[in-house]
């Protein structure tokens, strides 16, 4: 007899599989690794790469994976799967390009916020806003 | 008949306005539709993701990790989510007003502020009021991915890693209905008690390669998607303020064209009168 263990694969952007199978084969971060029901509880990052689900049918299915992290109960596995490709230098890039973003827009700024003017432009929107609220039953001719 | 024509390609005018409106009205609320389905499809990675965090936290007590332990607030950051565009009614303006009550009361206790901003209404917005900028990024689009906030994520987390912040919170619009969007300010740094809930273990991960490593990069994942979740919540709630501002201008259109060609009517009607009365008075003086 053969045992089914749930698995679920879900990224932060979209759910990807949720269903039975009878095992899931995944490159973890110290090796290859096929998880079945009853294996004990198990937490390890992912390469980049492929996830094999062996389904309740006997076919296989696969997903691939930019990294992320694998999750094991004896009944359940949950692999968190990452969306984007992840690297230290990769990252890096993106951050200075959000810096850099920044620097262009303090330009010819003062540091120290406003607190006054800010609320005061605040306030004044909002009552535009009002206004109109107002105006809306009222004939504008 | 000179008044008659004015009116009339004011009206004319006036209809191709609520043309555009009526559209952007619809199309905010299909982005509305997606934007709600996306919030909902990213919460159990979120979910899960706290659910193991938890775990590591509890089963090892002797490893702090800096994200989980409060330490004396002197710099705070901020991390502010606003739309690109605008028409939105007063959606950002709330938010604002929501964030710069909570920097003053932070000001007041003393502690320096730090911004980060996403979208290009708060970048506007700070840039004429000033305050710490220290990253921005923009046009993030109607479905924005992970890899849109890894790297303001990664300024505010370094900050934090370095000392430089003591403390991370962001502000967004919580979307609550179609009709009610609500300003938050929320803490993501240190991680709240509330959220690592205390268990009983009797039972421990195998872990691959060491927990402590894990954790690290877990938590990280957590505080990114944390952020993306917060910014695709912002942007059903753009939709939908975007949505109900727009129907209102529908509405308004259409009310404003009534009243318009109640005004056309009468000026029609008096110059006929008028010709009438003239024809009238010319045939008596023959």
């Amino acid at each position: 007899m053969t045992f089914y263990v749930d698995v679920d694969i879900v990224s932060a952007e979209a759910h990807i599989f949720s269903g039975k199978a009878q095992m899931l084969f995944a490159s973890g971060e110290l090796g290859e690794m096929g998880v079945s029901f009853g294996h004990a509880q198990l937490l390890t990052s992912l390469k980049p790469g492929y996830v094999r689900l062996r389904k309740q049918d006997g076919n296989d299915e696969i997903f691939y994976i930019s990294g992320g992290f694998l999750e094991v109960q004896p009944e359940h596995i949950t692999v968190l799967a990452d969306v984007a490709e992840r690297a230290a230098d990769l990252d890096e890039a993106a951050a200075l390009e959000a810096k850099k973003q920044a620097q262009k827009l303090l330009e010819g700024k003062q540091a120290q916020l406003d607190y006054a003017v800010a609320l005061m432009e605040l306030a004044r929107a909002s009552a535009q806003l009002r206004a109109i609220q107002a105006l809306k039953r009222k004939t504008v001719f | 008949m000179a008044v008659a024509k004015e009116i009339r390609s004011k009206i004319t005018s006036v209809q191709k306005t609520k043309k555009i409106t009526r559209a952007m009205e619809l199309v905010a609320a299909s982005k509305m539709r997606k934007a709600q389905d996306r919030m909902s499809v990213s919460r159990p990675y979120a979910e899960k993701m706290l659910q193991v965090i938890s775990h590591l936290a509890n089963a090892h007590p002797e490893y702090h990790h800096p994200y989980l332990i409060s330490r004396e607030v002197k710099r705070v950051g901020i991390i502010v989510i606003s739309t690109d565009r605008g028409l939105c009614g007063g959606l950002n303006t709330n938010l604002f007003k929501q964030v710069l009550i909570q920097a003053k009361a932070w000001e007041d206790e003393g502690k320096a502020l730090d911004f980060c901003l996403l979208g290009s209404k708060a970048g506007g917005f700070f840039k004429r009021h000033g305050g710490n900028i220290i990253a921005t990024t923009t046009h993030l689009g109607d479905e924005p991915v992970l890899a849109d906030v890894i790297g303001v994520v990664k300024i505010m987390l370094d900050a934090f890693d370095n000392g430089e912040i003591d403390a991370l919170h962001i502000c967004y619009n919580r979307f609550i209905n179609t009709m009610k969007q609500q300003p938050v300010v929320q803490q993501l740094l240190p991680l709240v008690p509330a959220s690592i809930e205390k268990q009983q273990h009797h039972w421990d991960y195998i872990y691959e390669p060491d927990s402590t490593v894990l954790l690290d990069s877990l938590l990280k994942r957590y505080i990114e998607t944390e952020v993306l979740q917060a910014v695709i919540e912002n942007i059903a709630s753009e939709q939908a303020a975007r949505m109900v501002a727009m129907k209102s201008a529908t509405d308004n259109a259409g009310q404003i064209i009534e009243d318009l060609k109640l005004v056309y009517n009468k000026a029609r009607q008096a110059a006929i009168t008028q010709e009438i009365a003239e024809i009238v008075s010319g045939a008596d003086a023959v």
